[in-house]
């Protein structure tokens, strides 16, 4: 077989318990694309090692009966910790920092077989719409404006993963999603990614941003890829006090692509002023798509909508400001050179202004400053207000038939490093129709649904109800079935 | 609210993060336009709604108060910048 690295999990899958291929050359495959492909800065720590090591183990493994992350070559963000391996979440406040422990996910998708190709590029602490806040430098989009060679984002924070999926250095990749990280990246790079409800996948082992709303999850070349890799990565751990002790169904054997009865919403709040025509129109055909295949589109309304961008920026940076105040220099990571006289407190505010990037002192101090004596109500409570507001919106509209809403991923399509910037309000936009999901704490797909008229790709969010993914999957499956989405990046890296 | 530079002092000072007097007056400009932002939310009628806790309706699981985990002091101190006689060192705290 050639190729081995285009292929998705499921084909591989199935290539491997039939012996048309092994995992050591599957990811072999991967590796020498990886080699192939600096130019995206996509894996920044390679463990080729490791992955051999795990790829002939899951030769030893493989048979009918073997678990379906089996052999399988994935890449993992940099915000999981692995085992003696550099884990320092796009941050040079963790240089040099490898765990001596094993974050569930990650154990639990070793455990089923998978092997790590490496750990991928990412905004430094997952606080970024386009990877460029990484100490690591831009990860890169494969895909660009058709002949013009301007570097594009390939979104964030989960940019290295959605880079090295839709690039086949990989055949899927863990993200992580706080405010939009997994679907964006994912709509920006022509690949598919969700995040599960709040508590599906436990967060210990993954590097805090906001604990409220962090959620892990696949990101992968195809919905039943997503299914395959979710169900590994789903399941109650007593390490996260958060974690959902639910049974854990077999996703994949829900995607019956049959969305007839479906009573699909439709947002009228997502209908931005001045938002790009090709967006509208991309939201229209999946609209019409879904009603073709029997759905039934219900118009709706979630009134809070346009509140859970400024609540989301009160409630996240809080928590970072909270998480991150362990990174004081005392127990792992970088610790600032002292000068003479120097006590602790110049210890901990040397080391905080070095380690970390401009954006993660912004939220920090922004969190620091709504979690202050006098500013607490005014601004913290109300946004857990909003928050609260923000939810019963979509609980109201799920107790009203609703199975499922589709919007847009993404207000535009990837930009050029660099085109957004300066101003950091500018860039948080990004996440305007993601945010909404992760205050609410339900899950979410972005799926490739076109390529805008440069050629660049287009997603579709569909939202689900609470512990509802194996439903979600399948309208997904639907949407991803009418699309028919097939394009891939040219290859120039 | 606006915020002047000695605000935004003060807050670099409570989030541990050196910050320049040189650069005090940009951090405040951006802090102003973060905020202004945040504004929006006073538009929002919040009166008598709960404050969200948590975002999924369970309870928190409580554990049997057992040490179930221990004795890894050289894994605990395997990644200190400085550590010494199996303790996490640092500069002198108390005269």
């Amino acid at each position: 077989m050639s190729d081995l690295n285009k292929l998705g999990l499921a084909e591989a899958r199935d290539a491997l318990r039939a012996g048309d291929t092994t995992s050591v050359d599957l990811t072999e495959a991967c590796l020498g694309s990886i080699e192939a492909a600096d130019a995206l800065n996509a894996f920044v720590h390679h463990t080729p090692d490791i992955a051999m090591d795990q790829a002939r183990a899951a030769d030893a493994r493989m048979g009918p009966d073997a678990p379906a992350m089996c052999g399988l070559p994935i890449g993992i963000k940099d915000l999981f910790c692995t085992r003696g391996v550099p884990s320092q979440a796009g941050s040079g406040i963790l240089k040099g920092f490898k765990p001596e422990y094993e974050s569930t996910i990650t154990s639990q998708l070793f455990e089923a077989g998978a092997v790590m190709l490496g750990k991928l590029n990412m905004d430094e602490f997952a606080m970024g719409s386009s990877n460029e806040t990484s100490v690591y430098g831009n990860a890169v989009n494969p895909w660009r404006r058709g002949n013009d060679d301007t570097a594009l984002t390939p979104g964030g924070s989960s940019g290295g993963s959605a880079s090295a999926v839709s690039a086949d250095l990989c055949l899927a990749a863990t993200g992580t999603d706080t405010g939009g990280s997994i679907r964006q990246p994912a709509a920006f790079t022509g690949i598919t990614g969700i995040k599960p409800t709040y508590g599906r996948c436990s967060r210990w082992g993954v590097v805090a941003f906001a604990s409220s709303l962090d959620q892990a999850g696949p990101m992968t070349k195809s919905v039943r890829d997503a299914a395959i890799m979710l169900e590994a990565m789903c399941g109650h751990d007593p390490k996260d006090s958060t974690s959902a002790d639910l049974p854990v169904p077999n996703f994949e054997a829900l995607l019956k692509g049959d969305v007839r009865g479906k009573k699909i919403g439709i947002p009228k709040e997502y209908r931005l002023d001045g938002m790009p025509e090709e967006i509208e129109a991309l939201w229209a055909e999946g609209r019409q798509m879904l009603e073709e295949a029997g759905a039934e589109m219900v118009d709706i309304s979630l009134p809070h909508t346009k509140y859970a961008l400024p609540a989301y920026y009160v409630v996240a940076p809080a928590e970072a400001s909270s998480n991150l105040a362990r990174y004081d220099g005392a127990r792992y990571g970088h610790r600032a050179k002292l000068d003479q006289g120097d006590g602790i407190t110049e210890m901990y505010e040397k080391t905080r202004a070095e380690g970390f990037g401009d954006e993660v002192k912004r939220r920090v101090m922004i969190g620091t400053y709504v979690l202050s004596a006098g500013f607490y109500d005014a601004y913290y409570n109300r946004a857990r207000k909003v928050r609260t507001l923000i939810k019963k919106d979509f609980e109201d509209v799920f107790a009203q038939g609703i199975d499922a809403i589709l919007t847009p991923a993404t207000p535009s399509a990837a930009f050029g490093l660099g085109e957004a910037s300066d101003d950091p309000v500018q860039m948080y936009l990004n996440d305007i129709f993601t945010v909404t999901v992760n205050m609410a704490g339900l899950p979410g797909i972005a799926v490739p649904a076109g390529l805008d008229k440069q050629g660049l790709p287009l997603g579709l969010q569909l939202i689900g109800r609470p512990w509802e993914e194996g439903d979600l999957l399948n309208i997904a499956y639907g949407l991803e079935s009418a699309v028919g989405f097939v394009a891939k990046p040219t290859k120039w890296w | 609210m606006s915020i002047d530079e000695n605000t935004a002092a003060r807050v670099a000072k409570l989030a541990r993060i050196k910050v320049e007097d040189n650069a005090l007056p940009a951090l405040a400009a951006e802090f102003n336009t973060i905020l202004g932002f945040i504004e929006q939310l006073n538009e929002v009628d919040v009166e008598g709604v709960a404050p969200m806790t948590s975002v999924t309706p369970q309870r928190l699981k409580r554990r049997v108060d057992d040490v179930t985990d221990g004795g890894q002091q050289d894994k605990v101190l395997s990644n200190a910048p400085d550590a010494r006689e199996g303790f996490f060192a640092v500069p002198k705290v108390v005269e």
